[in-house]
């Protein structure tokens, strides 16, 4: 691949994942823009590009309004990359998917204003376009995307993780968080990230999503046996991050 | 001249990134001068209902990527107030480190980043890395820095882990402290050039006044930035504190029929939060060292230019890199004890505050008997700003009309306006397609 050109965009969402872009100090950003032309990214540029090798985008999809938007920047990109937890999974935007009231909590009287219009459910923007690769997580880890984006100036398919988290927790010798009388979502959560909360003294809210294939009836049960949850805790614990992902999304 | 100006920007979606200017000038008459900001609604204060007081800061420290440390501190300190945890010493003096590690920061990305393209006549860091690598460099260099600051606190900067109701999961060891100690210090060379790099464009800072009233944190023991009660400082230097509890009464939300966004008001039609607020109420509580920089600018308080809030959280970068050596000592002195979480002894109601980058954060939820919240409330800083930002945008209009200013200064003056607030908008600012018609 001769140097590609690469552009950022956000839709609902904190920018956080953006924002992990500026962290990797002067030698490595540097040196990644000896690899790569940014061409487009608002939070940081007013200048635009008509073409894009490699489009990475930020934040789920939650109104209509912004379909035009995500089809056109499709258009112009030979690859889109789901950026993050929201775009790849609708992330943290879809806790509140199950909800019926949730625009009369937070607006009350003002909910029907029309620039208060929102849809019923946040999804990953795979659901209005195609989608070529996902860097998963809240943040995204900015060395998983490094890692990503190298492949694919490579010429190679990036290797994407389907293991669950306890066997990093594992590879980094944690204390599992059970031991610890905590609970964990680590079972069914997507590995990547090294595992940074339980080495930290939280549990992993699987916030890269499920591990293909998730046994969620059992790690309902080990979240009720092991992690002492109530059960209607229990039942709703995995939707922090995960909420489209379930099975009853 | 009789101008005709249309100024329509538009296709601006969250509330954190993005926002509108519409101005409409027809033969020299004002005709439409509003601030917008068109949000993309994602409904936190519904999302917590239900959740765990354990999850709750969890969740809503995603609100802000840029300054989730402040709503993670914002959201324990209220979940704290209502569960009636008291915090130890230690809990306290880590979090106020980790408060200044998120200022610096923050500051450090909007200052060179968001800024300082502005001040160069550039349309973004990236054309300066050839022409200005030394300062590229610096930028990354302290950006980074401030990363590493907050990570060893808090876990990480974007999403905090360690931060949870009744203190830390997780210590720094003496030996992180005193590496970071020695970062900080031999960081001071670059802090010195940061200074000497935006005074050589000061002269590029627009020279606009408003009266307003400020509002920011505030205590006798400290600058506030991790804690204090809410103060306000009134064009004639009139200062009156409230306490935190009280902080629907302060910033009286408000529907606009003239902009989509809530407003806030207290005194007067419109207040500001944010550095230059801080400065504004608190600059006998500076560093010596940041004070130092307030001078170099000529910076007297109360400031009423806008564009200043730059200058402010340059002042402040200093301030915070000399606070944060200050705390790291006296816990080296102390020594760094595991303590344990400190239990709830209450569930009910209750508020925080505390000062994010861009201004006063206040959260506030009430919980049942079983440690779930039921109601939540959250009041970010960029809301509080858009009302003063429009009321800016009332009175330079109609001067940068009067100076006869061309389009491109005028658009350029109100784009730099918009970003020196840097409500996570001023990122959008730079996305600005404004149109003008002659």
């Amino acid at each position: 691949m001769s140097k590609p050109k690469v552009g950022f965009f956000d839709f609902a969402s904190c920018e956080g994942c953006q924002i992990e872009l500026t962290n990797y100090g002067d030698a490595a950003f540097v040196e990644l823009l000896n690899h790569i032309d940014i061409v487009e990214f608002r939070e940081a540029m007013t200048e635009t590009a008509e073409h894009l090798t490699i489009a990475c985008i930020e934040g789920s999809f939650t109104r209509e309004a912004d379909r035009g938007r995500l089809e056109n920047i499709r258009e112009r990109s030979d690859i889109v990359i789901a950026y993050g937890a929201c775009a790849s999974t609708a992330g943290v935007n879809a806790l509140k998917n199950h909800q019926k009231d949730f625009r009369k909590d937070v607006y009350g009287e003002d909910r029907n204003m029309p620039h208060l219009y929102s849809n019923d459910r946040a999804v990953p923007i795979s659901e209005v376009i195609k989608v070529d690769y996902n860097v998963y997580g809240c943040p995204m880890d900015k060395y998983e995307f490094l890692d990503i984006v190298s492949h694919l100036v490579h010429g190679k398919e990036p290797v994407i993780p389907n293991h669950p988290v306890c066997i990093e927790c594992k590879h980094n010798e944690t204390i599992c968080r059970y031991f610890e009388g905590d609970h964990c979502l680590g079972p069914v959560a997507r590995a990547g990230c090294r595992a940074p909360c339980p080495a930290d003294g939280i549990p992993c809210e699987a916030c890269r999503g499920f591990v293909d294939n998730p046994n969620e009836e059992a790690m309902e049960k080990v979240l009720i046996k092991k992690g002492k949850l109530p059960e209607a805790r229990a039942k709703h614990k995995s939707r922090i991050f995960t909420a489209f992902c379930r099975s009853d999304a | 001249m009789k101008k005709d100006i249309n100024i329509d920007v538009h296709h601006l979606t969250r509330v954190e990134g993005h926002g509108n200017i519409k101005v409409n000038i027809k033969s020299g008459k004002v005709e439409e001068c509003t601030w917008q900001v068109p949000e993309a609604p994602r409904f936190f204060e519904s999302m917590v209902r239900g959740r765990h007081y354990s999850e709750v800061a969890r969740i809503t420290s995603r609100i802000c990527g840029i300054c989730s440390v402040g709503h993670t501190l914002a959201s324990v300190k209220a979940s704290e107030a209502a569960l009636g945890i008291k915090n130890t010493t230690q809990t306290t003096k880590l979090r106020s480190l980790l408060k200044h590690a998120e200022n610096f920061d923050s500051h450090v990305l909007h200052v060179y980043f968001l800024v300082a393209p502005d001040l160069f006549g550039a349309p973004s860091v990236f054309p300066l890395i050839p022409t200005h690598t030394e300062i590229v460099k610096r930028a990354l260099r302290l950006k980074r820095l401030g990363h590493e600051w907050g990570s060893l606190i808090g876990g990480r900067t974007t999403h905090p882990t360690t931060v949870v109701p009744g203190g830390f999961t997780k210590l720094p060891t003496a030996e992180d402290l005193k590496a970071l100690k020695e970062k900080l210090v031999a960081a001071v060379p670059d802090l010195t050039a940061t200074v000497e790099t935006v005074l050589s464009v000061a002269g590029k800072v627009p020279a606009f006044e408003r009266q307003t009233e400020y509002m920011a944190l505030s205590s006798d023991e400290e600058y506030g930035m991790y804690d204090g009660q809410i103060q306000t400082i009134m064009p004639d230097g009139k200062k009156q504190r409230y306490p935190v509890s009280d902080y629907k009464k302060v910033t009286n939300e408000w529907v606009s029929p003239n902009s989509t966004a809530k407003y806030c008001k207290n005194k007067m039609e419109s207040y500001m939060a944010g550095a230059l607020a801080r400065v504004n109420n608190n600059i006998g509580q500076l560093h010596p060292e940041a004070l130092k920089i307030a001078e170099m600018f000529g910076f007297k308080a109360p400031c009423f230019n806008p564009y200043m809030n730059s200058v402010a959280q340059l002042i402040e970068v200093a301030h915070s890199a000399y606070e944060g050596l200050r705390l790291i000592d006296e816990l080296l002195a102390t020594g760094l004890k595991e303590e344990g979480l400190v239990a709830p002894t209450k569930f009910a109601k209750g508020a925080g505050a505390t000062e994010v980058p861009r201004g006063i954060l206040y959260h506030e939820y009430e919980y049942d008997n079983d440690g779930m919240c039921v109601k939540a409330n959250c009041i970010i800083p960029t809301n509080q700003n858009h009302a003063n930002i429009q009321k800016d945008f009332d009175k330079l209009v109609p001067e940068l009309l009067a100076a006869d200013k061309s389009e491109d200064e005028m658009r350029l003056a109100l784009e730099m306006l918009v970003r020196s607030y840097d409500p996570c908008i001023s990122c959008s600012a730079h996305y600005l397609d404004v149109e003008f018609v002659s």
